[in-house]
């Protein structure tokens, strides 16, 4: 069961990808299906029944795309 | 349901114009953070420098002033003398602060200014599209040193904090850097820790940030957070440099 | 208010103290060390804060700093240190930010001298910095003056939140006379709402800028500067007209160097020569009414300056042709002297006849 909840204010994401570096449990990705408005790749979780909730990924995000909460 | 992590109330609505993975969003972010978690954004003013964080004043949601080139220093000297009660900090990168500006930075420190500096230190002019700064690494290219930097006609990389730390008005002095958590963790401390020097009137406080600069380095966002910790980290040692309780 | 005897740069001091300028920041230069000599003993009396800045171009950014956080403020320093304060004084235009800055002028270029001059007339009414901007420029003649235009100017800046120049020489800066500080009517001016002293959480920050990276807001920027130079030259021109009742030759001088006219003036009279002059009190905006209406008499303008010719290019302009415009000066320090201003009159009157 996922310990966390990580939403991405997508359009805003400029696809840079730190985010995907420090997951603890690699589950951060960048969904290359999809262009948001900048037209980047938008980050997102392959498996957030893996996610502990530890907010690493929104650490490392330059542009306050992620928001992370924990049951 | 517990919020875990958020985006502050210390910047404003405004997207950032930096360039994809650039780590001045994250210095930015921890600034606001710091400034949201004392409770001064109200009494706060802020000086940008000129340089990539030239719009840093569309980003901190509290009172700016545009500084010229290299001066944010004297400019924040002048607030804080006209409202010494308030908090003032300045925000500046390599170029602004260790070339232009590298006689601003040692007086607002040797007069012991009760002000708090940010200092990027990404090794490179960004904003101008990537020439030698006085911080580029020895061997590193940028557009006014094609082959590499070479010391027999450029010198030697400037290590601000070590000089700042020979001045006694400086009465903290740290280097952090921002390519993973940990050390995001740490940088974060170490700016507050600035600014609280500042809030106890205890003299002049600088934390310098080792960035990226992934478009003028020629490499992929994650790819520069290696390149940092590989050359930058030996060359610019992190860690406290001076901090008040010695000072005294 | 009894009269005080004091030394030019030191009235300086006491001026901005009286018109509530409580933030200096300056540097060592002579012939102005006094002022901030004066400063750094008198503000500490007031609450005042005085600071010496590690080069002038730190000088004028604190300027702008304080400025921009709603208090009045000033600097001072003499021609090359001025130099260095323009690009500081185009922001602070450009940030639209109420400052006086005192020049008291120097020989040059470069190093120049110390003594007396007024070859920075093109630095300071023609701009040193970049970009289309003015300065409102006030040109004292004599200590009293000084402190009278110097509580102006703060008003000044304040009223069209823009710097305000005044330009002194060495002497002025230097001699010492009786000056009074006259009680001074009230101003109303506008709040300064617009300074960055802290949101306190009230409203959305105020941001003192001048970077305007989209062009189109720039040309609006400058067109909105614009207007309000055309209201300083529609509303601020000042000078004093002396002698020209039937004058036959007009001298142009400000500051130092129209007494000395003055003097010339007294002398030719008695030789039933009619000499007047037109003395700018401000540079800029240059005094062109002054020039509307000429005596028939005159034949011909003539620009005496403590300097190779800066001012005359002025003369000329508001002359527009209908009169001949001649140069007398003198410069590098050297202060010129009656006799040397008669002789040049004479030959000009011998010329012509």
């Amino acid at each position: 069961m996922a310990k966390g909840k990580v939403t991405f204010n997508e359009d805003i994401c400029k696809g840079c990808g730190l985010c995907t570096t420090n997951c603890p449990v690699n589950i951060v990705v960048m969904n290359t299906t999809k262009i948001n408005a900048k037209g980047y790749h938008p980050a997102t979780i392959s498996d957030i029944d893996a996610c502990i909730g530890c907010a690493n990924c929104a650490m490392m995000c330059p542009d306050n795309v992620i928001t992370v909460e924990r049951f | 349901m517990a919020v875990v992590f958020q985006k502050t109330k210390g910047l404003t609505d405004k997207e950032t114009h930096y360039c994809p993975g650039c780590t001045h969003g994250i210095i930015h972010r921890l600034v606001a953070e710091v400034l949201e978690e004392l409770d001064i954004l109200g009494e706060t003013i802020g000086v940008a420098p000129v340089g990539c964080s030239v719009l840093a004043y569309d980003y901190f949601n509290c009172d700016m002033q545009e500084a010229a080139h290299g001066r944010a220093p004297a400019v924040a000297t002048g607030i804080k003398r006209s409202l010494p009660d308030k908090i003032v900090f300045t925000y500046q990168g390599d170029g602004d602060l260790a070339s232009i500006g590298a006689g601003e930075i040692v007086h607002v420190a040797h007069r012991a200014e009760k002000i708090t500096t940010i200092f990027v230190n990404n090794a490179i002019y960004g904003m101008t599209g990537g020439q030698m700064a006085p911080t580029t690494l020895i061997g590193q290219k940028a557009t006014t040193a094609p082959l590499g930097r070479d010391s027999s006609t450029t010198g030697f990389p400037l290590k601000i904090s070590e000089m700042l730390a020979t001045i006694q008005g400086a009465v903290f002095v740290e280097r952090v850097t921002v390519h993973n958590p940990a050390a995001i963790r740490k940088a974060k401390k170490a700016i507050k820790r600035a600014f609280e020097v500042q809030i106890a009137g205890q003299g002049f406080g600088i934390v310098e940030v080792l960035s990226t600069c992934p478009t003028n380095w020629g490499m992929t966002p994650i790819k520069a957070l290696g390149w940092l910790e590989d050359n930058m980290i030996p060359y610019y040692p992190l860690g406290n440099l001076r901090t008040p309780e010695e000072a005294k | 208010m009894a009269k005080v005897l004091m030394k030019g740069n030191e009235a300086i001091g006491a001026a901005a103290i009286k018109a509530g300028c409580k933030h200096f920041f300056g540097y060592p230069i002579t012939p102005q060390n006094e002022v901030p000599e004066y400063m750094s003993k008198e503000l500490p009396k007031v609450g005042g804060v005085f600071v010496q800045a590690e080069s002038e171009v730190a000088a004028i950014n604190m300027v702008y700093g304080a400025a921009g956080s709603g208090v009045r403020v000033m600097t001072s320093s003499s021609s090359p240190g001025i130099a260095l304060k323009q690009e500081g004084i185009s922001y602070i235009a450009g940030a639209e930010l109420p400052a006086v800055i005192v020049n008291i002028v120097r020989g040059g270029p470069g190093l120049g001298s110390i003594q007396p001059a007024q070859s920075d007339y093109n630095q300071s009414t023609r701009g040193g910095g970049d970009g289309d901007y003015k300065l409102l420029v006030y040109a004292p003649a004599n200590v009293q003056e000084m402190v009278d235009l110097l509580q102006e100017a703060f008003d000044k800046a304040d009223y069209y939140r823009n710097p305000v120049m005044v330009v002194g020489d060495g002497m002025i800066g230097q001699m010492m006379e009786p000056v009074e500080f006259k009680e001074r009517p009230h101003v109303d001016l506008p709040a300064k709402d617009w300074a960055a002293v802290g949101t306190k959480g009230l409203r959305k920050p105020n941001v003192i800028n001048s970077l305007f990276l989209q062009p189109e807001d720039l040309e609006e920027h400058n067109i909105r500067l614009t207007a309000k130079y055309q209201k300083m030259k529609d509303n601020e021109q000042r000078y004093e007209a002396y002698n020209m009742e039937n004058a036959e030759i007009i001298c142009v001088a400000y500051g130092t160097t129209a007494r000395i006219v003055k003097n010339a003036i007294e002398t030719l009279k008695e030789e039933g020569i009619n000499v007047g002059l037109i003395r700018p009190i401000t540079l800029w905006p240059f005094p062109e009414k002054a020039f509307e209406v000429l005596p028939e008499t005159a034949k011909a303008f003539i620009s005496v300056e403590m300097s190779m010719g800066q001012m005359i290019d002025d003369v000329k302009i508001v002359s527009n042709g209908r009169l001949p415009v001649d140069f007398y000066g003198r410069s590098g320090g050297m202060i010129p002297t009656p006799e040397g201003i008669i002789g040049k009159i004479r030959e000009m009157i011998g010329g012509a006849k």
